[in-house]
């Protein structure tokens, strides 16, 4: 799958290491916005056209036979100095298109998970895919107008999520607020991945016991 | 790959009418890159320069040559070509073969542990 082939940029250009963060959640829990929040540039859309990957197909007969989607994503760029360049994708919603999920999770250095408290359940699958997937993820609690507020411990419980997993509130709109979420992102994926004792700065782990999704 | 098939006039509609070809059509019916896994971050620049009058090239071939002359990755491009992903995956593995693009694709899973990684998107976001 990781078949690097990039033999003709040897020596020739030094192109930045491209890094991608997924944005996960249901349908309008500010996904766009939040990836909008901390872009430079205005967000794009892209539009993967989706068929059975895989079976290599060369004539037009087949591409008939087959049954085609489009899914449309937004993503957002930051341009970290010279070396690296963020992506940020806001995942398709829609549960069906997992397959899509699989690609893009594909060497993402992590996800964050946008929760809107009045509807909860919505991001459960997005959850349920990362823990399965184990990309390392963090939730955020997109605080909407109006909504009624919990206290995180409340959103933990309700997610039962596993105690090592940050959660943060967050306004998708702001791009402090945005900034916020991507650095506890970063640094929850390098102590997942490296096991480095960064400075703890998560809240102590609330009393669920429920953890083991 | 063929390169003796006949090509209408890009003139011949006017911009406002919009797409008038499916993109299956520019692809010449392929649906994968011949090589390269492009992936939606694979970076990708342009490495020759290219006269409008290059033989063999298709009118959007010729934009993402343009489009290229600063690094863009597939998603960019595609956004910016509103074209499918796969669409321009195919067409951007044929200017691999002919020379005109270099390509960087992403890190692997594996390479995700480098630490020197994390420190430098950590102080990037922060210096936001």
């Amino acid at each position: 799958m990781d078949s690097v082939r990039s033999s003709r940029d040897a020596g020739r250009v030094k192109l930045p290491k491209a890094i991608k963060i997924l944005v996960a959640g249901g349908f309008g829990a500010g996904k766009t916005t939040l990836v909008g929040a901390v872009s430079e540039i205005e967000p794009l859309r892209t539009e993967e056209t989706l068929s059975d990957r895989g079976i290599g197909v060369d004539d037009l007969l087949g591409v008939e036979a087959k049954q085609t989607t489009t899914v449309a994503m937004d993503f957002g760029r930051i341009t970290i100095g010279d070396d690296y360049r963020l992506y940020l994708f806001g995942t398709p919603g829609q549960e069906r298109f997992w397959f899509l999920w699989d690609e893009l999770a594909l060497g993402a250095l992590g996800a964050v998970v946008l929760a809107d408290t009045r509807r909860l359940a919505d991001c459960f699958p997005s959850l349920d895919y990362f823990e399965r997937r184990e990309t390392p993820f963090i939730v955020a609690v997109n605080c909407f107008d109006g909504a009624r507020t919990y206290e995180l411990d409340e959103v933990r419980l309700g997610l039962t999520l596993h105690e090592d997993i940050p959660i943060v509130l967050c306004d998708a709109r702001q791009r402090e607020s945005g900034k916020k979420v991507l650095i506890t992102l970063v640094e929850h994926a390098m102590r997942t991945r490296l096991g480095a004792a960064s400075p703890q700065q998560d809240a102590k782990p609330a009393t669920d016991q429920t953890a083991a999704r | 790959m063929s390169i003796f098939d006949e090509r209408p006039e890009p003139q011949w509609v006017g911009e406002e009418a919009g797409p008038i070809v499916r993109p299956y059509v520019l692809t010449r019916g392929r649906t994968e890159p011949s090589r390269g896994r492009f992936d939606l971050i694979t970076l990708v620049v342009t490495i020759r320069q290219v006269s409008s009058r290059e033989p063999g090239l298709e009118p959007e071939s010729l934009a993402i040559v343009r489009l290229c002359l600063q690094a863009q990755s597939v998603a960019e491009i595609a956004a910016h070509m509103n074209l499918p992903a796969g669409t321009v995956r195919v067409l951007l593995s044929d200017l691999l073969d002919q020379g005109f693009i270099a390509m960087q694709e992403p890190h692997s899973e594996t390479d995700m542990h480098d630490e020197r990684l994390y420190r430098a998107v950590l102080d990037g976001l922060r210096a936001l």
